[in-house]
């Protein structure tokens, strides 16, 4: 009996082992939400993930204790910091729970911290109490999003007080909210644009003066016909009254382009919205608030194509929370469910995507902000309070030069380099149909039709297609004419044969005729 | 000797002659079912009525409707049709056709004979390959079409492609009414019911396998138990 028992035990932690080993290696796997097998990758026109050479590596990461922060040198870690911003060389780290806004001067791959700014003149109130973004114009002007002060604080580059943004005292901002700017961006004229917390109308817009303007770029309200139907005839006014209403939603982040568009991340969508792009996740608004974003792939940009469902920190759809512009419109976008980048060109066309969740290099706890410097990408992670440096690898920069020389019009030495990405990715269409517009402008609409077939390029197959068949037809005239006068004449004759032979019958006949009459 | 050599000879003839008979049998069919698809209501009536259909000419042109969806699915001009080659499963997109076109055939058959309808179960196969004639007849022509049309030309295409849909669909519905001696309304309401039909044909299939793989595996794990204990 005791031996029984001992059996049984040894038995039970056997299968609590086993269970144990299968439910971590679910969760060893790293990817197993989002179906992409390696750390870059894209997805190819049927959606299916096409493992891809990594674009980007690690360059260095800064964290507290390179900058020189570490409690051993006297200095305070950063506590949970939550947006950056890069003007020129410098690179600027809001250090939200310290108070603070690091200034890192980036100089031949070394990063030193040149300043802290915590306290500023002229001011009544002269600290920051918990800050959540920052944003420096070109005169390198300050302004902070002084979130827990209910204002945006302007400064110049000595840190002197010059205006402030704060409360609008408009009928059309609820005077019962606090005020508490989470983004904000600044236009070329001075104009501020600020993304306030519990505000769903939209961008709050000042004058360059300080006034509250208007709102701008206010989601959509989307209500399916069903739900509408539902609500209006089926619901009692109690129940109307208890369920969640219509109403729009936030943004997450915005960011300001060199043309002066902003670009708007929303992470508030449900799930089946995004499959036919009526969630819209990534946006580019103009200035009456219109989203213009161009999107001409086969797939909108919303991430990850492929998810398990559900709505938490590690499964569903991608949830974008920062976005940045590369000055060739070239857009990425950082995803703080899986912790992936996912860059696009300026026609919506996926490029790559990558990263990972975990603790090494290049993947990310809980990231939160992404910024760019010619074309390297700094990612913050708010929990690890680090800053992860990226800088495109050999085909990642052809990838950009590739583009670069066909947006400048240079196709042929487009298509060179695009046949150098394909020699590292020989799945990527984007290359393909790279050089298949390079073989249409050369007058080759063969090759051309053969590269677009491809790339799944529908629209340029058919371009090339037509100017090849114009051609052939020019090209064969003759034979074409040839086998139609063959034809005509085989016709012809087939009809004489036939009437000659009926015209013998009729004789025939009437002699037979004429004999019995 | 002379007499066998004979007999074998004329054997040999009449051979000969009923493989002739047949074949201009064959041919005699296939254009009274080109005269189907033109005059449906005539054509469908002496199918059934005076027993003009031919099962041979019926299959050949069920082959010819499957030949036809795969030759489209592999030839068409990727302009207008872009399929998935790596997936293309050739069996498996005939016998996705197949099956469901048998299993309506079958349904309908067992729906109309309680119903008083007068086809017998070849007529009613015979009058839905009848039917397939266009499909046939158009599309075949425009998988080679297709390559000589631009993505601008696409509208030629689809206004042909739907075309010879529709022209199906009713060749399918009027067969059904001339083959039942139904009326339209009758014959409407039968072939929604044919669909439920064919639902309820394929529920029982699944039970019945899925019964069948119950069955197997009792009997497979009753006899290893068995043979355990025996040893």
């Amino acid at each position: 009996m005791r031996a029984f028992r001992k059996y049984l035990t040894i038995l039970c932690c056997l299968l609590t082992l086993l269970s144990m080993a299968a439910s971590a290696e679910g969760s060893l796997n790293m990817n197993h939400d989002g179906f992409s097998t390696s750390y870059t990758y894209g997805y190819d026109y049927w959606q299916d993930v096409i493992e891809s050479p990594d674009a980007y590596r690690v360059l260095t990461v800064i964290d507290s204790l390179n900058l020189g922060l570490d409690e051993n040198l006297e200095g305070i870690r950063m506590n949970r910091p939550q947006s950056l911003y890069v003007r020129n060389s410098s690179l600027y780290i809001v250090d939200t729970n310290n108070n603070r806004i690091l200034q890192v001067e980036c100089e031949k791959e070394r990063y030193t911290l040149t300043r802290v700014i915590k306290e500023i003149q002229g001011c009544e109130i002269s600290t920051f109490n918990h800050p959540y973004d920052v944003f420096v114009d070109a005169d390198e002007n300050i302004y902070v999003a002084d979130t827990d002060n209910f204002r945006v604080v302007m400064v110049d580059k000595d840190l002197n007080y010059i205006k402030e943004f704060i409360k609008p005292t408009d009928t059309n901002f609820d005077q019962n909210l606090d005020f508490k700017p989470r983004k904000i961006v600044v236009d070329v004229a001075g104009r501020v644009y600020a993304l306030v917390a519990n505000i769903n109308k939209g961008l709050v817009k000042y004058e360059a003066d300080g006034t509250f303007s208007s709102f701008i770029g206010a989601n959509q309200v989307t209500v399916s016909t069903f739900d509408y139907i539902w609500k209006m005839y089926f619901q009692t006014q109690a129940q109307r009254d208890a369920s969640v209403a219509f109403v729009p939603t936030e943004y997450e982040n915005i960011y300001i382009d060199k043309e002066g568009f902003i670009y708007a991340t929303t992470t508030t969508f449900s799930e089946y919205d995004l499959l036919w792009d009526n969630a819209k996740p990534i946006r580019r608004i103009n200035s009456i608030g219109n989203d213009i974003l161009i999107k001409n792939d086969r797939y909108p940009p919303i991430g990850d194509l492929n998810w398990l469902e559900g709505d938490s920190t590690y499964f569903g759809p991608s949830k974008m929370t920062d976005i940045t512009v590369l000055d060739n419109d070239i857009y990425i976008a950082l995803d703080r469910v899986r912790g992936r980048m996912f860059g696009y060109d300026d026609q919506g066309v996926m490029l790559w995507a990558f990263g990972t969740r975990g603790n090494i290099e290049g993947a990310f706890n809980s990231p939160i902000a992404i910024e760019h410097m010619g074309y390297d990408l700094f990612v913050l992670d708010q929990n690890d309070s680090r800053v992860t440096v990226f800088t495109p690898t050999e085909y990642g920069s052809n990838v950009y030069a590739a583009i670069n020389e066909y947006k400048d019009g240079r196709y042929e030495a487009s298509a060179d380099i695009w046949r150098k990405v394909l020699k590292q990715n020989s799945n990527y269409s984007l290359a393909f149909r790279g050089i298949g517009r390079s073989y249409l402008k050369q007058n080759q609409y063969e090759d051309a039709m053969e590269y677009f077939k491809m790339a799944h390029d529908q629209e340029n197959y058919g371009r090339a297609f037509k100017l090849y068949r114009k051609d052939w037809i020019e090209k064969n005239i003759k034979w074409v004419f040839l086998v139609l006068i063959v034809l005509i004449v085989l016709w012809l004759i087939k009809q004489l044969r036939r009437k000659m032979q009926w015209e013998v019958i009729m004789h025939e006949r009437n002699e037979v005729r004429k004999t019995n009459g | 000797m002379n007499a066998t050599k004979s007999v074998k000879q004329t054997a040999d003839v009449s051979g000969r002659e009923t493989r002739r008979d047949g074949w201009r049998h064959f041919r005699s069919s296939m254009r009274f079912s080109m005269y189907t698809i033109t005059h449906p209501f005539d054509g469908f009536w002496d199918l059934a009525h005076e027993h003009k259909g031919s099962l041979l000419v019926a299959h050949t042109w069920l082959a010819l409707f499957l030949l036809t969806r795969v030759l489209k699915l592999m030839f068409t001009s990727f302009q207008f049709m872009n399929v998935a080659v790596q997936y293309l499963n050739v069996f498996e997109e005939i016998f996705s056709l197949l099956l469901p076109f048998l299993i309506l055939c079958v349904a309908n058959w067992s729906l109309t004979t309680l119903f008083d309808g007068k086809g017998r179960f070849r007529d009613i196969y015979t009058a839905m390959c009848y039917a397939l004639i266009p499909y046939v007849l158009i599309q075949l022509p425009l998988v080679f079409i297709s390559n000589v049309l631009t993505f601008e030309e696409a509208s030629l295409y689809t206004v042909l492609m739907s075309f010879s849909i529709v022209w199906c669909v009713f060749l399918a519905f009027v067969g059904l009414m001339e083959v039942h001696d139904y009326g339209p309304g009758r014959t409407l309401f039968f072939l929604a019911f044919t669909i439920v039909g064919a639902c309820v044909i394929i529920f029982l299939i699944l039970v019945f396998f899925s019964l069948l793989s119950d069955a197997y595996s009792f009997f497979a794990s009753f006899y290893r138990e068995a043979s355990y204990r025996l040893n």
